[in-house]
């Protein structure tokens, strides 16, 4: 039995009807929180600096008017505090949307993130629901330096009880963070600050599914698994790959916990080779509980699986040439593809 | 002190705290309880005083130290002794153990294990309230020590500002698990922590349950016609160790002592007895009555079996 499968709720079809539109990814998170806010009157956001002018990245622009202060309660900077009291809104029936301005400040919140979300509904033996959603701005390429670079997409994975998630993609932003607000347990939202002006199709309407990868690209040669923005730079090496003659599926994680095993495990049986992207090292990571996973359950790999992560055992630098050169791009991961689709 | 509720009930419930612990030290030398346990003897006045002046929606959140105001609220003595034996009738399915005595029916909302974690807990209740104009208050309990954590710093400053319906309610027992207040904190009156958030402070008699109750009345009173929070505190003492494997050594010669001649049960006993509301004899007879009601309980906690992984599967997950 997998260590990391976990049960997850039926999802039942939205009810309006779905109609697309072009949006950027920070436009389809504003679009999720509107909907969920109008939809929901339990929904309401936390954070710091959420309320003037859109807050910090813009996301939150035009709520304030639309819903009041009531809606969206500014706070003061103690992360710890206020996502605790996200934690006892949550308790008497709210659904809180806790903004983190950057992921690098989760630990700042640690005991409530580790000590409480996750095990409050299990030590009361499951007398209450703790459906708070924490959106956390992550990721480098900002020039934001080592303190506000991180995506810190894989910090809080082995946690029985918390939900993590990542969105790639304006598409995926919106319908993850739909489907993260419904939920009745604590997730763990990690938007990328990178990806924020990127424009994509959005179904407005749509909400994904827990616990649901998403292939975004088909192809027999090599399974690349990939979050955040490194979906995007995978796409481009897939792209790139078709010259070599190589065809490279790229699957979208969306979820590191719970981790969808059996999409990726179907996939790496048809092509026997596997690369993981992340923009963060890779011990400890969701790429290598993946590739634990897979080997404990037993595949059979034509080559062995390989990582491109952040080749140096050190936090994000400012300079903006290596940070560049940190953070795996789209030549990297072609180039890894390539050896082991040559293997 | 005229219109008071009933005294008796108080008095029986603080004998209930009593009697229900030293049955926990009982049943722990016995092996049907294992871990630990942070016993609250001595600080009964504290939370059967301040509970009783809460209404029946409003919610606390409390700490590893709480069997006192679980039993307070209501919590039947044998849900409450099979928690402790890890039980599946406890009130918890018995996951929680001692520290976590928890009962969503009763409005406790939260034991905590980690100091100082279940003051937000308790300030986004009450928000909740606020925002949803419901007269409602959010008590939370805590002790000394977490008056020196940044959640204690975090939510009265929120507190404040929100003018939010909650009661902060500090247990001075004088000592921070091992270490004795005056050693890690630089001030005597812990009340006066209040004063930087603009919020009042209030310095309580803890061992007298009629001055507890009329302080904390006062507290929810305000909070709960909009005047914001309130910081109590409860000067008292613990009678044991912090926690079971501490025998309390560090105490100087006599203060226990000093503190009994203040016992709390005491106090309202002979109260009761000068008013002739309780003679001492009915006062004993009560005793032996509830430590029979303790001891049956016990009994009935010990006779249940233990959760199964099955069962507990769905306290991980809400569906």
């Amino acid at each position: 039995m997998s260590t990391l499968a976990e049960p997850v709720p039926q999802v039942q079809a939205p009810a309006e009807a779905a109609d697309e539109a072009q949006l950027t990814y920070r436009d389809a998170i504003n679009a999720a929180l509107d909907d969920e806010m109008s939809g929901d009157p339990a929904v309401l956001l936390i954070g710091e600096d959420i309320a003037s002018d859109g807050g910090v990245f813009k996301t939150n622009a035009g709520l304030i008017e639309k819903y009041g202060p009531g809606r969206i309660l500014n706070t003061p900077i103690c992360e710890n505090g206020f996502t605790g009291v996200a934690l006892g809104m949550a308790l008497m029936g709210m659904r809180p949307v806790v903004e983190f301005m950057f992921s690098d400040f989760l630990p700042t919140a640690g005991d409530q993130i580790v000590n409480q979300l996750p095990k409050y509904r299990f030590m009361s033996g499951g007398q209450c629901a703790v459906p708070v959603t924490i959106r956390s701005i992550s990721g480098g390429t900002g020039r934001f330096g080592t303190q506000h670079s991180a995506t810190g997409e894989s910090w809080f994975m082995a946690l029985p009880g918390l939900r993590v998630v990542t969105a790639s993609s304006p598409g995926s932003a919106y319908a993850l963070l739909r489907a993260a607000i419904r939920d009745n347990n604590p997730v763990l939202f990690h938007e990328h600050k990178g990806l924020y002006g990127r424009k994509g199709p959005v179904r407005r309407g749509s909400i994904a599914e827990v616990g649901k990868a998403e292939t975004v690209r088909g192809g027999k040669d090599v399974t690349i698994v990939a979050t955040l923005l490194m979906v995007e730079r995978a796409l481009k090496a897939a792209d790139a790959l078709v010259e070599d003659g190589i065809e490279a599926e790229v699957i979208d994680l969306r979820w590191v916990r719970p981790m969808d095993v059996s999409t990726v495990r179907a996939s790496v049986e048809r092509t026997g080779r596997l690369l993981v992207a992340e923009e963060q090292v890779h011990h400890g990571g969701w790429g290598a509980s993946l590739i634990s996973e897979l080997t404990m359950g037993g595949v059979g790999w034509s080559a062995p699986p390989a990582a491109v992560s952040l080749p140096y055992d050190q936090p994000v630098p400012y300079s903006p040439p290596l940070e560049d050169a940190l953070i795996p791009g789209a030549d990297r991961i072609a180039e890894v593809a390539r050896s082991v689709a040559r293997h | 002190m005229t219109d008071r509720p009933d005294h008796i009930p108080w008095f029986r419930k603080m004998l209930e705290i009593r009697l229900f612990e030293e049955k926990v030290q009982e049943l722990f030398m016995a092996g049907l309880i294992e871990g630990t346990t942070h016993l609250c003897q001595g600080q009964e006045a504290v939370p059967v005083g301040a509970v009783a002046a809460m209404h029946a929606d409003d919610v606390l959140t409390n700490t590893y130290r709480g069997h006192g105001e679980a039993l307070a609220r209501g919590m039947d003595a044998e849900a409450a002794f099979a928690e402790l034996m890890g039980r599946s009738s406890g009130c918890c399915g018995g996951v929680g153990g001692s520290m976590h005595l928890t009962d969503f029916s009763k409005g406790n909302v939260g034991a905590n294990a980690i100091v100082g974690a279940g003051l937000p807990i308790a300030l986004g209740c009450a928000m909740a309230f606020k925002l949803r104009e419901e007269p409602r208050v959010a008590l939370t309990f805590f002790g000394d020590g977490a008056t020196n954590i940044g959640t204690f710093h975090e939510s009265l400053n929120m507190a404040a500002v929100w003018k939010a319906p909650i009661v902060f309610v500090i247990t001075n027992n004088l000592y921070g698990e091992y270490s004795p207040l005056r050693s890690t904190t630089p001030i005597e009156d812990l009340a006066r922590r209040a004063d930087p958030f603009g919020i009042p402070g209030v310095v309580v008699d803890g061992q007298d349950v009629d001055i507890v109750y009329d302080n904390t009345l006062s507290a929810i009173e305000r909070a709960r016609s909009g005047g914001g929070a309130t910081l109590l505190e409860m000067k008292t003492y613990r009678y044991r160790g912090h926690s079971r494997a501490d025998p309390a050594k560090y105490r100087p010669d006599g203060e226990l002592e000093a503190w009994k001649a203040r016992d709390p049960i005491d106090i309202l006993g002979g109260r009761l007895a000068s008013e002739g509301q309780l003679s001492a004899e009915e006062q004993q007879n009560l005793r032996k009555e509830v430590s029979a009601e303790i001891d049956a309980a016990a009994d009935r906690a010990a006779a249940a079996p233990p959760p199964t992984f099955e069962e507990i599967q769905s306290y991980v997950y809400a569906g």
